[in-house]
């Protein structure tokens, strides 16, 4: 808010050079705090994206560090690769099997951990434990579960005079079993901060509804829940991106590393691995850089549309779709406008219809 | 007060960045020192795996040559080193000596132009097809030769046994004496015998029968890929398959059931190049019955094998390429064969009692340095290997696995594997 103008009449009309200093150094010392971290990011972060950009309309030798232009060839090609599109079927495929039932299970452990348990900090950091493995590890023992002949896991069912399941052979098999890392690392840290979330809800809520006489289930769905909003969408969102971009666990998931003789289990990323380092053509491998890019933006777009609209706002007792309820706010501000501009000088118009 | 703050803070951050850049600028100038004049130098040598360069057998180099000083960096995997090549090649932060897979010198010939020249009165140290592949097209040999893989077939005797066929490594490479098909007679002889798989996987034994071929993928001349073409290769593809479906364990190279079938005998014999026999006893350390014959279907073969190279814009080139022509010379490499397994590609190497008298414990006491000579020098084909040999042996080892793991038909693969061998290039 500026001063008001009253104030304003009272400042000497020349401004000291030391003055001007102290307010440049109001206005400008704040960005200047935060500048490392824009400036790093310009170096190490912006700067690749954007040469990752030029290198995808080239065909590019990365030794001699030399290319030729060649517009969007590079995005043709990949395109048209009939193994890029089942890579995306595949990366969401996993994406579903692991981030939907991960979500799930999260908000339900951090629901029961939120409750008056004995040794909380003990299961508290007992879910974060798997997360704290490297992921390299858990591909490793889990493949080794998964194994099609003497794994662990066809051992048991083959035990129980079930048949084997061809965990390597079968694309759904396969991204079931990845999927299954992918839970096992991942949940217990969405629990956490979901958790973290729920600690912030106010516990008069719960009272509140516990005399009126709303049950578990109803506080849950009427209070948790909508509580945890913001979280949520930043959950969903950071797990949509890591999903998308999911890479160690099927690298892992046989001895080759590349997805698979019939590409059962080849991901973007993987198949990104695979053009870049594997065949050394960066040109495509950038061009597939950036759709990945481009999809995950969509998608994460998409999900926080999606989101929005299905967790209810926190403390809204309206029926109004989010549309109404920005027409009706227009009306509001519309209509205090002009309430305004009647009573008082033209000067403030600005600040009014802001 | 605040402006003063601020100034203050300004000051910090471009010292903290100008210390920051100094600190980057000192790691890339850091091991360079003094040239071939004699003063002291620091080399560097990267190799993966295990080449049998132990610290004892780099201190004698130092011990002969006082100014130099050798640091030598290992890569876990072949893998990550060649990330690392291709990296920094043309670039600068390689080591002085870099050493190469023969997996993957095809890529690196077309850069042989950023690699240092073997001198060439060393030229004739190494067999002809070793020196061949390392060769450009303007006739510099860019690699110093160090192993090569030297066929032959490992057997499990106690299976053998139990299938009421031969046992003594001599009679065992009677017996399989032949080409593959002779191979695949005395499989299918073991398999009915006891209902269990004579070999390891179909994509094992086609890399050594493809590892025959002379022009398997491309044409030697032009380039072209020919590999969709060529009758060799679809009857090779054919041949492996039809004993696969009852022969074969079905167990891929390298994964976790391959592994585990070294040691619970799912499998009575498998292709076995020399450094395969550290894998085996090292996988099936409980295991007696693992042996090796000196045969191999066809004649002999090779699979695998590496290099030392030298990249030309190093600080002490001239120094780095006296120290890999001490490595590769015969008398240094067969001290890394007992290191490490490594096979020599070096002609004199052959004729010495270190390596001829070597015995391995583990395949009970087989002549193990006279078995893979005699191997060696059955050798005849030096496989041609292009710019795209191992994409499409790649694509040809996926084809073999789908129609091994019942996805697809032996004739989708092989469509498939056409098509996608179409789109390379």
């Amino acid at each position: 808010m500026p001063e008001a103008p009253a104030r304003r009449s009272r400042e000497p009309r020349r401004v000291g050079f030391g003055h001007r200093l102290s307010r440049w150094d109001l206005k400008l010392s704040p960005y200047l705090y935060i500048s490392p971290f824009f400036i790093l990011f310009l170096v190490t972060g912006l700067f690749p994206i954007a040469y990752t950009a030029v290198i995808s309309f080239m065909d590019w030798d990365l030794v001699r560090n030399t290319g030729t232009f060649i517009g969007f060839d590079q995005y043709a090609y990949v395109l048209s690769q009939p193994k890029f599109w089942i890579a995306l079927r595949n990366t969401f495929s996993i994406f579903l099997l692991s981030s939907v039932p991960q979500l799930l299970l999260a908000i339900f452990i951090a629901a029961m951990l939120d409750q008056n348990i004995r040794a909380k900090t003990f299961w508290r950091m007992g879910v974060l434990l798997p997360y704290v493995m490297a992921p390299v590890a858990v591909a490793l023992i889990f493949s080794n579960m998964f194994g099609d002949q003497y794994g662990l896991v066809n051992t048991f069912l083959t035990g129980l005079g079930l048949p084997a399941v061809p965990w390597h052979s079968n694309a759904f098999a396969s991204h079931l079993a990845i999927a299954t890392m992918v839970n096992f690392r991942w949940t217990g840290y969405n629990t956490l901060i979901l958790l973290a979330a729920m600690q912030a809800i106010p516990r008069d809520y719960y009272e509140a509804a516990a005399i009126d006489g709303a049950g578990r289930f109803r506080q849950f769905f009427s209070i948790t829940v909508p509580s945890l909003r913001p979280t949520l969408i930043f959950v969903i969102i950071t797990s949509t991106i890591g999903g998308l971009q999911i890479f160690d666990e099927p690298r892992m998931y046989d001895q080759f590393g590349v997805g698979g003789a019939n590409s059962q289990w080849l991901t973007i990323t993987l198949y990104l691995y695979d053009i870049g380092w594997g065949q050394w053509n960066f040109g495509r491998a950038a061009a597939l850089a950036w759709i990945l890019f481009l999809i995950i933006l969509a998608i994460g777009v998409l999900n926080l549309l999606v989101t929005r609209r299905l967790v209810r706002d926190e403390g809204s007792r309206t029926d109004l779709t989010p549309r109404q309820r920005r027409a009706a706010a227009r009306a509001a501000r519309a209509e205090l406008a002009t309430a305004r501009t009647a009573t008082e000088p033209a000067t403030t118009t600005t600040e009014a219809t802001r | 007060m605040t402006v003063n703050l601020s100034r203050r803070t300004k000051a910090f951050a471009a010292v903290a960045g100008a210390a920051s850049f100094a600190l980057i600028a000192t790691g890339c100038a850091a091991g360079e020192d003094a040239g071939s004049d004699g003063g002291p130098v620091e080399l560097t040598i990267a190799t993966f795996n295990d080449f049998g360069y132990t610290d004892e057998l780099l201190q004698e180099y130092m011990d002969e040559n006082p100014n130099v000083t050798i640091v030598h960096n290992k890569a876990a995997t072949s893998n990550d080193a060649r990330a690392n090549y291709f990296q920094k090649l043309g670039k600068t932060g390689l080591a002085d000596i870099e050493a190469i897979e023969v997996d993957w010198l095809p890529e690196v010939m077309q850069y042989s132009d950023l690699l240092a020249e073997v001198p060439a009165d060393v030229k004739d140290r190494w067999l002809d097809w070793k020196v061949d592949a390392a060769t450009d097209a303007d006739g510099r040999l860019i690699g110093y030769g160090t192993d090569i893989g030297p066929e032959g077939v490992c057997y499990r005797s106690d299976l053998f046994a139990a299938a009421g066929l031969p046992t003594d490594r001599e009679e065992v490479a009677k017996l399989l004496e032949g080409d593959w098909a002779k191979y695949f007679e005395v499989g299918a002889d073991y398999t009915a015998k006891t209902g269990k798989a004579f070999f390891d996987s179909a994509g094992g034994t086609y890399q050594g029968m493809i590892n025959q071929v002379e022009a398997a993928y491309e044409d030697p001349e032009s380039g072209e890929i020919i590999a969709t073409e060529n009758g060799e290769v679809e009857d090779l593809y054919n041949q492996v398959l039809d004993a696969s479906a009852t022969q074969s364990a079905h167990l891929g190279q390298w994964s976790d059931d391959w592994f585990a079938g070294l040691s619970n005998g799912a499998y009575a014999t498998m292709l076995c190049p020399g450094w395969m026999l550290g894998v085996i006893s090292g996988n099936a350390p409980d295991v007696t019955g693992w042996d090796i014959a000196n045969v191999f279907p066809n004649g002999g073969g090779n699979w695998g094998g590496s290099y030392l190279t030298v990249p030309a814009n190093g600080e002490n080139v001239e120094e780095a390429q006296k120290l890999a022509d001490w490595l590769t010379a015969p008398e240094q490499q067969i001290k890394a064969f007992v290191n490490a397994g490594t096979f020599p590609s070096q002609t004199d190497a052959y004729e010495d009692a270190a390596l001829t008298d070597f015995t391995n414990e583990y395949f009970n006491n087989a002549p193990v340095g006279q078995i893979l000579t005699d191997r060696a020098n059955a050798v005849t084909v030096a496989p041609f290997k292009g710019e795209y040999y191992f994409q499409i042996n790649d694509a040809m080892q996926q084809a073999l696995t789908r129609v091994e793991d019942g996805t697809q038909d032996k004739q989708a693969s092989w469509d498939q594997w056409v098509s996608e061998v179409n789109a390379i290039g």
